[in-house]
């Protein structure tokens, strides 16, 4: 399993492995915003954590139809479920989602940060908005798990599971920037909407990679 | 150990490719299935390795003991993709492979010896050829012990001196207690295997006889 994990961030981030392009489309994203909202920099520090959830969000996504289908192209997928007696397909599954968001999700969490300086946020906000991120986004690749493992089978399933995932994905975002906002400002408690956040989390990780499981086993042709 | 189909049947996208297949083969046997293009052969070996769901009948092994519970946990499947990552280097796809398929069988190296590829370990995959892909893959059954190999097409873009080669893995594998199926249209010159013939269309249209 750990041979599993370490492959698998090994080609997330080699070249084309797609890392580094979910830094660069998150930067996008941050970086259109002031161009679009105005040179408003109190604004901006309000909407801040909502902009860098969005971002984080529809950056993970971007990678996320290659989790199976890169293993499928080339038969690894095939000897991955082979190996379901020896190891527990959904296990697997785990690992793999484990794997992908520490290569891809991961950098996405300790840009963050530099990317809310450019939002004008407040030190607070940024650290609040780092620690959500960093509980949450797992939940988000969880999820996605399930929607790659849907669309495994499709040629250009690519927006496909960001259609099937993002629904699921709103509640993670809603707690996520609740949370964030929280920390800023005084009276609302910043501990609820953040416990729900990790509870979240934890109940992907259980129930998302069974499914996953399921959906890849039956989309063997 | 033995691995045994009786009144195998398999379809694709709800159409009936192949019924009531039987076999049976012992330890140190080997089953060749030939037959045209789309008479399903792959389809077959897909079942036997449960990747697809039969539609009909049972495959089952007998005498796999606690180490080898199903036939899936017995074998090592060769489809026409070979497994392997071009991003990594031979070596290390083959690490792997041997790390997460558990009960090693040869170290790397030895294995890239036995397919006659011995230099290329710290290449890319992607930098090979075609045969040298397939070379490759076929080491792959080398560095985990598996009883049953399911090869299909095993020796597709292979030269003449690798299918040799092959033919003589294939041969020690069998002496070593082994099980081969294999779906080809070429002989691959194994002593003594049987021969599953499938014919187009279904119902009851194969037959067995020995090599």
């Amino acid at each position: 399993m750990l041979a599993l994990y370490l492959r698998d961030i090994r080609l997330g981030v080699r070249a084309g492995g797609g890392a580094l392009t979910g830094v660069l489309f998150f930067l996008a994203v941050i970086a259109t915003i002031p161009f679009a909202v105005g040179p408003d920099l109190a604004l901006l520090a309000r909407i801040g954590p909502a902009i860098l959830w969005i971002g984080a969000l529809l950056a993970s996504l971007l990678g996320l139809d290659r989790l199976f289908q890169a293993d499928r192209d080339d038969g690894s997928l095939d000897l991955l479920i082979l190996a379901g007696d020896r190891h527990m397909l959904a296990l697997t599954v785990m690992v793999k989602c484990l794997a992908h968001w520490t290569a891809s999700v991961l950098p996405l969490v300790i840009a963050a940060p530099i990317f809310g300086l450019v939002l004008n946020m407040e030190p607070i906000g940024i650290g609040a908005t780092a620690l959500t991120l960093l509980v949450g986004t797992p939940a988000i690749t969880f999820v996605g798990a399930v929607g790659a493992a849907v669309a495994v089978g499709l040629p250009r399933g690519g927006l496909l599971v960001s259609v099937l995932v993002l629904p699921l994905a709103i509640p993670v975002l809603i707690f996520g920037v609740s949370a964030s906002y929280a920390a800023v400002n005084e009276p609302n408690p910043f501990m609820p909407p953040f416990l729900i956040l990790a509870a979240l989390t934890l109940f992907l990780a259980a129930i998302g990679p069974v499914a996953a499981a399921l959906a890849l086993r039956f989309s063997a042709d | 150990m033995r691995l045994i189909a009786e009144k195998l049947g398999g379809e694709r996208g709800g159409q009936p490719v192949f019924s009531d297949i039987d076999f049976s083969i012992d330890s140190g046997e080997c089953l060749m299935v030939t037959g045209p293009n789309g008479s399903g052969k792959s389809t077959l070996l897909r079942v036997i390795a449960g990747l697809l769901q039969r539609s009909d009948g049972e495959i089952r092994l007998e005498g796999g003991g606690e180490e080898f519970p199903s036939v899936a946990s017995a074998s090592h499947y060769l489809g026409h993709l070979n497994g392997m990552k071009p991003a990594m280097t031979v070596g290390e796809n083959l690490a792997f492979w041997q790390d997460f398929g558990g009960a090693p069988g040869m170290e790397v190296g030895e294995a890239l010896e036995a397919v006659g590829l011995e230099t290329v370990g710290h290449l890319p995959f992607g930098y090979l050829s075609t045969g040298q892909r397939r070379r490759i893959s076929i080491a792959r059954l080398l560095v985990n012990l598996r009883p049953i190999w399911i090869l299909d097409e095993p020796s597709a873009g292979l030269d003449r001196e690798s299918e040799r080669r092959l033919s003589a893995l294939m041969s020690a594998h069998l002496g070593d207690g082994g099980l081969i199926v294999a779906a080809t249209h070429l002989p691959l010159g194994i002593e003594g295997a049987a021969t599953l013939t499938m014919n187009e269309g279904d119902e009851g249209a194969t037959e067995r006889e020995a090599g």
